[in-house]
């Protein structure tokens, strides 16, 4: 159950997606989301999925991983696409009973939207799949910096991220510990009403709180000892270098980019 | 009948990840009743996957769990039986504690078992009185217990139900000599007054030595050997070749066998090692005596 969730993992690896640099992996992810919702017909989105194939075969990463990271999901896209197959009512009429009507537009917007959402979580996964946490964060931090005059806050703000990501799988893996620990001694938490599955989840929370307070009393100090004072005048470890990679990349979303415009405007009316 | 039985289990961790892992491969034990049984193996040696598989916990990817001859994944509700036929402590138990008072925490299990008010009381204190925790100690709050007091606590509640085979991982780590002793000693009262079968995972062989009928070996996700502690010490080589430990006893001994003095290399515990020392000193004291 929890452990399906793949989104916010890191596989790591040493594809060229892999090898970007973090800064220019975070602008060509946000442009890549932004054409997603720019395409207007079937040929732009073509091109956009054509692309996504193309990123998901350099990046190495399976399919089925990929393919995992929708499922989760798979209720919400079917849902909304059924919605619009109802409330669209344009084109030609394909089925009419009483006050339901489907309409070839209704059909086209549903597939549409879906093939949009479905890009969408794979192209934020391909991001986490293949940049590990501390990666991202320093990432946005680094593209925040311009904001610096607001005293300390881009530094605090990523330096909380990057805790909070760094400690989700501690969590996840704690739960499990803690849930198996109270199944052992017959804990119910699969049966029973909603109040009742609520309440069976008071012996593993009450536990995973504490646990996690004492984890930040812990790394708290252990920060202080190492005299962690705030972002001022710290230098890095991992110094980020842009290099012929990343041109390449920044190039091949331009293309892109280009593409979708001039299919927009090329064909007005698929859709 | 062996209380514990297992066929060919095979345990995948992150199955269809680039992680995927065999944690145990092709497992077969037969565990009988009342036997104490030690579980050894370096970390990583699939001993907590193993032993979360006899209670249910996690399902074979292939293979078989039988407990008191009955295949446990066979139906539902046998699962729900199994929690409470193989009570499992896990490593740092003290962590699972979350009710007001330690009574609470203990009768949870009991509790979960359905049983009625005056049945929950009287295990609760059974199961206190095994771990020497007094009334007083059942009124606090299982915050305020030491780290020592806590494990303790939190053993009790799972002996409170009373299970046909209690299963420990690690119960006494990162605990001082003393409170290791008090536990190992409880363990072992406990197990000769409810006549049940235990079995102990464990990094010390001195324990395991001391307390163990049986003990079973894993090495890279496989058992190694299973047999009596006898058996088993007597292959101290080749526990030592798997990157595993002997009794430091057994290590002084293996020594001086190897050094040319006439003793066994085959002592494991404080007391074959004075009876063994006492038999080579007589000879030499009755011939140093002989000689003045
Ligand atoms: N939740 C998990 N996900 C993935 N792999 C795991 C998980 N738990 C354990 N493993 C892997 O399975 C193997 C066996 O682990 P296990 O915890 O059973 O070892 P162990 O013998 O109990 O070790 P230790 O003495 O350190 O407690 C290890 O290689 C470990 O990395
Ligand atoms: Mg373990």
């Amino acid at each position: 159950m929890i452990k399906d969730i793949t989104i916010g993992q890191f596989f790591p690896g040493k594809s060229m997606v892999h090898r970007l640099d973090p800064r220019v992996k975070l602008i060509l992810t946000m442009t890549f989301i932004i054409t997603i919702f720019l395409c207007k017909n079937f040929f732009a989105l073509g091109i956009m999925l054509f692309s996504l194939i193309l990123i998901i075969i350099s990046s190495k990463i399976s399919i089925k991983l990929i393919l995992r990271g929708i499922k989760p999901l798979l209720f919400i896209i079917v849902f909304t696409a059924f919605l619009n197959i109802f409330f669209m009512s344009t084109g030609e009429v394909l089925l009419e009973y009483k006050f339901i009507v489907v309409t070839t537009g209704g059909v086209f917007t549903a597939i549409f939207m879906a093939i949009r959402i479905i890009s969408l979580i794979i192209a934020s996964s391909l991001l986490t799949y293949t940049t590990s946490p501390t990666m991202i964060t320093d990432g946005i931090e680094r593209l925040l910096s311009p904001l610096k005059f607001m005293k300390n806050g881009v530094h605090t703000v990523a330096m909380m991220m990057t805790i909070a990501l760094r400690f989700i799988p501690t969590l996840i893996e704690e739960f499990d510990k803690i849930t198996n620990a109270q199944k052992a001694r017959g804990a119910n938490l699969e049966t029973g009403s909603l109040v009742q599955r609520a309440k069976a989840l008071i012996p593993i929370f009450v536990p995973l709180f504490i646990t996690s307070f004492r984890r930040a009393y812990e790394l708290a100090f252990a920060m202080e000892c190492r005299c962690y004072q705030g972002g001022e005048g710290r230098t890095r470890m991992k110094q980020m270098k842009t290099g012929l990679i990343d041109i390449y990349g920044l190039a091949f979303m331009a293309v892109i980019l280009g593409a979708v415009i001039f299919l927009n405007y090329s064909y007005t009316h698929v859709i | 009948m062996s209380i514990i039985k297992t066929q060919n289990l095979t345990y995948l961790y992150s199955t269809g990840t680039p992680f995927e892992i065999a944690a145990i491969k092709d497992v077969n034990i037969e565990i009988e009743q009342g036997e104490l049984v030690g579980i050894i193996g370096h970390t990583g040696s699939g001993k907590s996957t193993l032993i979360q598989h006899l209670n249910g916990l996690l399902k074979p990817t292939y293979g078989k769990v039988y407990i008191d001859g009955q295949d446990i994944w066979e139906d539902k509700d046998t699962i729900k039986s199994v929690r409470f036929k193989v009570g499992l402590c896990f490593q740092y138990p003290e962590y699972q504690l979350f009710e007001e008072t330690v009574y609470k925490d203990i009768a949870f299990g009991p509790k979960n078992m359905g049983l009625d008010y005056s049945e929950i009381h009287r295990r609760v204190h059974d199961a206190a009185s095994h771990v020497g925790l007094s009334e007083a100690h059942l009124s606090k709050s299982p915050f305020d217990l030491s780290g020592g007091e806590k494990r303790r606590a939190a053993i009790a509640g799972v002996m409170a139900m009373q299970p046909k085979v209690l299963i420990l991982d690690e119960p006494t780590s990162g605990l001082d000599p003393k409170g290791r002793d008090t536990i190992l000693n409880m363990i072992k009262n406990y197990r000769d007054s409810t006549k049940s079968t235990v079995l102990i995972v464990s990094h010390s062989m001195e324990d395991i030595a001391k307390l163990a009928t049986k003990v079973l070996v894993l090495n890279e996700s496989s058992v190694a050997m299973y047999g009596t502690v006898d058996e088993i010490f007597s292959k101290s080589e080749e526990i030592i070749q798997m990157g595993l430990d002997v009794p430091p006893i057994t290590r002084v001994f293996m020594g001086l066998a190897k050094h040319g003095v006439n003793v066994s290399g085959q002592i494991y515990t404080l007391e074959q090692g004075k009876v063994e020392l006492s038999k080579l000193f007589a000879g030499k004291c009755t011939q140093g005596v002989e000689g003045t």
